[in-house]
């Protein structure tokens, strides 16, 4: 929805909340459910009523738990019956510098004494994280603390013994160091929120004392926001790609009219080097992990020339889809989603041409477009907008685009053969399938929660369940990481079995899409058998639960030979399979035995 | 300004804020009157009416308004 789209009209938020959330509920979107506990110190309803829309937005349902005002502290360490058996998702603890007590009262105080306070004021803070991380095993997001706007000694007091600003400083290092040393704690950076909104625009002494706000109610939506870029970020829910206008987007002039000598980027002129350092930032996203791709009314011949200047920054090779010529754009970034196998929703599209923005916009709703006036306002709209919100960085995201890039050789390659299966032997494919080992958990995690297509029963799993039922007796749960000659495409299939006597009943069975027709399922189900067998399993049964995405594994069970067993109105689905004279089905992939070694030793000394 | 130019804008913000198209506020109207009038609406409203008239409450008259005719008494006096 545009009005909760950045830059919004935050009074405009506030004064028509009610509409805007009747609007969302009934656009017909699928959204998955969450239970976020906020625990505030101070009074919270209006930022989840904000957030709500928010989330709503991104594709999330949320179920709210609120504590009393200001008992964060006592909800989280003495514990609350209410909040146990709302059983949170997500934890969200709002607190502000108006939660410090520790902030040195006086001049005169010592050295040492302010030491003391600060590890205390940590401490207490990190009992709350402590104990609600050990009780509910679910993402916490802290708030950091924002800086004062009313200070005694100006400057003195960022440096001074006893600043407040100097506390808040060290204070934040603390939290930001603990955040990065532990699992499951996410910090909201408020303090650089607030001097994005300015310290005058963000306190607000009168809405404390009135309502117990700890911020000026006209900038709860901006928190609200940036709250909720975390969340959806947490289920998976990023944008993925950056798909980039040419001429006077990422350098001044038209290429076609100019030549590679006549656009402006470098360092020659003021806005060659603006350009430059739009290039640089827009690489650095690509550095991440995010997906990089052209769009432009080009000759491809006239456009190549232009990332062939000396001085650009981006070159041919940091895209993994380009597309230059002269049909409409929205056709152009159709085209570049369904070879990269990603839902438009996946990109951002930047131009500076408010025209194509509007016309994408029009013809492709679900793409989020950036009209570029100044380099600026293109990297403001990229940092505030949150598309790419970061919650961790896993080996897989720094490889990403390597991955796409290897992907688009492949197809070309493919063109080539003359059967498919010559095409598969080609890629000389080697699987490892193997338990949920430590290293793999968050990038199964993060599978889980964003697979949406070749996914049977589209259950999503936080760490901590995931890390469950690695450890359970009563699962079988694979991961499968498929190596061909052009890549390693890392942990692409997880599948989770619950052992119930002798059937094991499939609760999860998802393959990344980006290894789709390479016969990774089968490999998956031969191993899947091959453990389910020495567990003494006799029968494994499939479930497909349609969702609105998930058509094309419909009858996945059934080429996997499974027999059916129930089919229900609604589409979903039910099959087994015997497991007597089970033949394997893969012929094209290589099992590397090299990671599973362990487990034969342990579990089969005699082979 | 008087209530007659004010009364039909403090109308769109009520309707907005209480998403009620049904709406119709006088001097007379008070929290009793509309049903989703709670604390979180009653600063939602305090927002919105600060934002369309370009005025900032004082402390004592948020906590202080009755009824709509005290608002419109205050706006009459300093919103534009």
């Amino acid at each position: 929805m545009k009005e909760l789209c950045f830059p919004f009209d935050s009074q405009k938020i506030l004064r028509r909340r009610p509409a805007l959330k009747k609007q969302l509920l009934s656009d017909g979107t699928v959204r998955i459910k969450k239970k976020i506990a906020v625990l505030g110190g101070s009074t919270t309803d209006h930022i989840v009523a904000t957030l709500e829309l928010f989330l709503l937005n991104f594709g999330i349902e949320p179920d709210f738990y609120q504590s009393e005002y200001n008992k964060f502290y006592e909800d989280a360490v003495f514990g609350n019956p209410e909040l146990e058996s709302f059983a949170p998702d997500v934890i969200y603890i709002h607190t502000t510098s108006r939660n410090l007590t520790r902030l040195p009262a006086s001049p005169s105080i010592k050295h040492e004494q302010i030491e003391n306070d600060l590890n205390e004021q940590f401490a207490y803070f990190r009992q709350v994280w402590e104990s609600l991380m050990e009780q509910f095993n679910c993402p916490v997001i802290q708030n950091n603390f924002e800086l004062p706007l009313f200070r005694h000694t100006g400057s003195y007091d960022c440096w001074g013994n006893t600043g407040h600003s100097a506390f808040i400083e060290r204070l934040n290092v603390m939290l930001s160091d603990y955040a990065r040393s532990v699992k499951g704690l996410y910090i909201h950076d408020i303090n650089y929120l607030s001097a994005v909104c300015g310290l005058t625009n963000w306190h607000d002494t009168e809405a404390w004392y009135l309502y117990k706000y700890a911020m000026s109610t006209s900038v709860i939506p901006d928190l609200a926001y940036s709250l909720a870029c975390i969340i959806k970020s947490l289920y998976g829910k990023n944008h993925k790609v950056i798909d980039l206008d040419l001429d006077n987007t990422i350098w001044g002039g038209v290429i076609g009219d100019d030549g590679q000598d006549g656009i402006e980027i470098g360092p020659e002129t003021a806005v060659g080097q603006s350009f430059s350092e739009f290039q640089s930032f827009i690489r650095g996203y690509k550095d991440y992990g995010v997906l990089l791709a052209i769009c432009s009314k080009n000759d491809e011949k006239n456009a190549l020339s232009g990332l062939e200047h000396p001085s650009s920054v981006l070159k041919k090779t940091d895209f993994v889809s380009i597309k230059a010529n002269w049909g409409p754009k929205d056709r152009n970034i159709a085209e570049s989603a369904n070879e990269l196998n990603l839902g438009t929703d996946s990109f951002v599209f930047i131009d500076d041409n408010p025209a194509e923005c509007a016309i994408v916009e029009g013809q492709l709703p679900m793409v989020q477009t950036i009209n570029l006036s100044t380099v600026h306002d293109a990297m403001y709209k990229l940092t505030r907008g949150g598309y790419f919100e970061v919650t961790s960085v896993s080996d897989d995201d720094l490889r990403r685009s390597e991955m796409y890039a290897a992907n688009v050789q492949r197809a070309t390659q493919m063109k080539s053969f003359g059967s498919y299966e010559d095409y598969l032997t080609s890629l000389e494919m080697n699987a490892v399938i193997s338990g949920f080992k430590p290293v793999y958990i968050q990038r199964i995690t993060q599978l889980t929660n964003k697979s949406n297509q070749f996914n049977l029963t589209t259950r999503r799993y936080t760490e901590n369940e995931i890390q469950e039922v690695s450890q359970s007796s009563d699962h079988i749960c694979l991961c499968g990481k498929l190596i061909d000659k052009f890549g390693d495409n890392g942990i692409v299939s997880v599948v989770i079995g619950r052992i119930e006597s002798d059937t094991l009943h499939m609760e999860l069975w998802l393959m990344s899409c980006r290894v789709l027709k390479r016969d990774m399922e089968f490999a998956m189900l031969d191993e899947l058998v091959r453990h389910a067998k020495k567990k003494s399993i006799r029968t494994i049964k499939g479930y497909y639960y349609r969702t609105p995405k998930n058509s094309m594994v419909a009858e996945l069970y059934g080429t996997l030979g499974f027999t059916p067993d129930e089919k229900h109105e609604n589409g979903d689905s039910v099959w087994y399979l015997d497991l007597e004279g089970y033949k394997n089905k893969n012929k094209v992939i290589k099992i590397l035995e090299k990671e599973n070694e362990d487990e034969h030793k342990s579990n089969n000394p005699t082979s | 300004m008087n209530t007659n130019q004010i009364i039909p804008r403090l109308n769109e913000v009520f309707r907005d804020v209480f998403d009620d198209m049904s709406i119709s506020v006088n001097e007379k109207t008070t929290a009793d009157d509309i049903e989703d009038w709670d604390s979180l609406a009653h600063i939602n409203l305090v927002a919105a009416v600060e934002s369309e008239f370009g005025l900032r409450f004082k402390m004592r008259e948020v906590s202080s308004m009755k009824n709509v005719g005290d608002m419109i008494s205050i706006i009459s006096e300093r919103g534009r």
